[in-house]
């Protein structure tokens, strides 16, 4: 793994009116390593996705994607980058079939260039493609899965078809918005293993997540965000055992400590 | 497995179920085909056969607006259905068309069929250029500012006095016979109708409609969807400034009526009785409504009042449009005859 960042965040703010969602973040991913990002809710977690991928502005800092600036650039040019997210809220094309989702991603000026994931060149028929990229992401092709209409798909399928959208793209980067939350034991069991294959075909991943053993398991190193600021970065040890980790999410042992903050 | 014997599978599984869940099926016998092919045979059949039926002199002028009222309904349908803007602009579409048409004309001395398209193409990208600020708006917001358009244009153009003011542009050529006048129309509604209905299945389309269901993915699959709103509105205003310039020539005449906004209603009313969507129901739509409405003229101003009360009864009755429901019977006919 070489450890030159691919994306560097530094003293990213982002206030809503009167409130801080993001403070002075900086963090760097590393080319091919899982980043994990957890904190209790509010904290800022997906606002720092939308600020990287170009969702909403950030108020000041900048965002550095293999050194070139992409701070303030619109959605649509970081994913040309390479630079592809998935939705906390799935939002895949409800009234198409499932795999006509992927035909939309592969229209793109990108996939065009790039042949879409694991394409060599010159796309295909794109209905083809989109049927590889989805048996390679766990739809079974041999069934009706992925023809049927997508507002039919249980949650797991739908994560798996956000994850899909951002690999038609033959991303660089993929930033996955809780892609494990609302699914069973079981399916969380079989996207693990998903994941590690990205992560080996040289995808970095940036992954938010509140499932955090599933989590502890894929990521490289973990940073961990409360009220929009960056609390602590390090092994998954480190990160646990943390005692301002534990009292973001528990609370403070000690009253009196808790009196003195408030 | 070598990657020939891998396709070979690939190819086989997905045939199989492609066929089941697509509703694709091979074509047996003349009786499949032709259930196929009957409704657009009879749409096409009947649309060229009517102004052979129609004679006189009053008749063939209504054929011709229907038709030019079908474009403008066809077009609103594309852009409201397939890629979520809702237009009111349909009359400054056609304001524009026809003028450029009638100075094309008049000014620089084109004959009718070459001007036509000249005004049809320069026409859709006046009219892209003057809607782009207004592209990121959705829903109502967009309605709202493109109705505002055509009432700008006619003030515009009467409070200058400019391309002849409030007396318009009169002398344009017209069309070489009353004959192509009606074919071409009819001809024009054709290919625009099967068109627009091929280009919404292509994968082109598919992105289209995915900016109306779900802009947010788009944007996060690497495409500018203000590139594909700005395309759409291209081709949904040359339909309508296609629709001005044949009214120039029809008329002979242009001037500020044609930024009425007769031009931006009806359209959506005819679009609502044939069915949203279907592209033909808009045209059928037309058919009925821009009769009706010539039919209706001898009852004077009472005219007003039966026309609202026959929408109103489609409104309550059929809102799902002509074309949703016969397309429902047809195929439940269809199961009926085989049972």
């Amino acid at each position: 793994m070489t450890a030159e960042p691919i994306l560097q965040v530094k003293e990213v703010t982002k206030t809503f009116g009167g409130i801080i969602a993001l403070n002075r973040v900086s963090f760097e991913v590393n080319s091919g390593e899982i980043l994990g990002i957890i904190g209790p809710n509010g904290s800022g977690k997906t606002t720092i996705v939308n600020c990287v991928t170009g969702f909403i502005k950030a108020t000041s800092g900048s965002i550095c994607f293999r050194g070139d600036e992409i701070t303030g650039k619109p959605p649509h040019k970081i994913a040309d980058l390479g630079v592809t997210r998935t939705f906390q809220i799935m939002r895949p094309y409800y009234s198409l079939p499932a795999y006509k989702n992927l035909v939309i991603p592969l229209y793109s000026p990108r996939a065009r260039r790039t042949g879409g994931w694991r394409g060599g060149g010159r796309l295909g028929d794109r209905n083809t493609v989109s049927i590889d990229i989805l048996e390679e992401i766990g739809f079974e092709r041999d069934s009706y899965v992925p023809y049927k209409t997508t507002s039919t798909l249980p949650t797991g399928y739908l994560k798996r078809l956000e994850l899909a959208r951002c690999l038609a793209l033959k991303p660089e980067m993929i930033i996955c918005d809780e892609v494990f939350s609302g699914l069973s034991m079981s399916e969380i069991a079989s996207m693990v293993p998903l994941i590690e294959r990205l992560q080996m075909d040289g995808i970095t991943l940036i992954m938010i997540e509140h499932r955090l053993r599933e989590l502890f398991q894929v990521a490289n190193r973990i940073m961990v965000l409360n009220f929009g600021e960056k609390l602590v970065e390090g092994s998954a040890e480190e990160v646990m055992t943390d005692p301002r980790v534990k009292e973001a999410y528990f609370g403070s042992e000690n009253v009196e400590e808790v009196m003195s903050h408030a | 497995m070598s990657t020939a014997a891998q396709q070979r599978r690939k190819e086989r599984i997905d045939r199989g179920i492609k066929v089941r869940t697509d509703g694709l099926y091979a074509l047996m016998s003349w009786r499949e085909l032709s259930y196929l092919i009957a409704p657009r045979s009879i749409l096409i059949v009947g649309l060229l056969i009517l102004p052979l039926v129609m004679p006189g002199l009053y008749w063939p002028r209504v054929i011709t607006i229907v038709c030019i009222y079908a474009l403008l309904a066809m077009s609103f349908d594309f852009l409201a259905h397939y890629v979520g803007l809702v237009s009111l602009g349909g009359a400054f579409f056609v304001g524009v068309g026809s003028y450029l048409s009638a100075i094309l004309n008049t000014s620089l001395g084109f004959p009718p069929l070459i001007a036509i398209p000249v005004a049809t193409l320069a026409g859709g990208g006046i009219c892209t250029l003057a809607l782009l600020p207004c592209l990121p708006l959705r829903g109502v917001y967009f309605a709202i500012v493109t109705l505002m358009y055509p009432l700008f244009m006619a003030r515009v153009i009467e409070a200058l006095d400019i391309f002849g003011g409030t007396d318009g542009i009169m002398g344009i050529d017209s069309f070489p016979s009353a004959w192509v006048e009606q074919y071409g129309m009819i001809v024009v509604v054709l290919i625009f109708l099967f068109g627009l209905r091929r280009l919404v299945n292509t994968d082109l389309g598919l992105v289209l409609r995915a900016v109306k269901d779900n802009d947010q993915a788009v944007k996060a699959s690497g495409m500018n969807i203000t590139r594909y709103k700005a395309l759409a509105v291209f081709i949904a205003s040359a339909i309508g400034c296609l629709a001005g310039a044949c009214l120039a020539h029809i008329y002979m005449w242009t001037g500020i009526s044609t930024f009425a906004l007769d031009f931006s209603v009806l359209p959506i009313a005819a679009t609502v009785i044939g069915g949203s969507g279907t592209l033909v129901g808009p045209v059928l739509g037309c058919l009925i409504l821009v009769p009706v409405s010539e039919l209706l003229r001898d009852f004077g101003t009472l005219r007003i009042v039966f026309y609202s009360l026959i929408l109103l009864a489609f409104v309550v009755f059929r809102s799902e449009g002509l074309m949703a429901y016969g397309q429902r019977k047809y195929h439940q006919f269809e199961r009926w005859t085989q049972i």
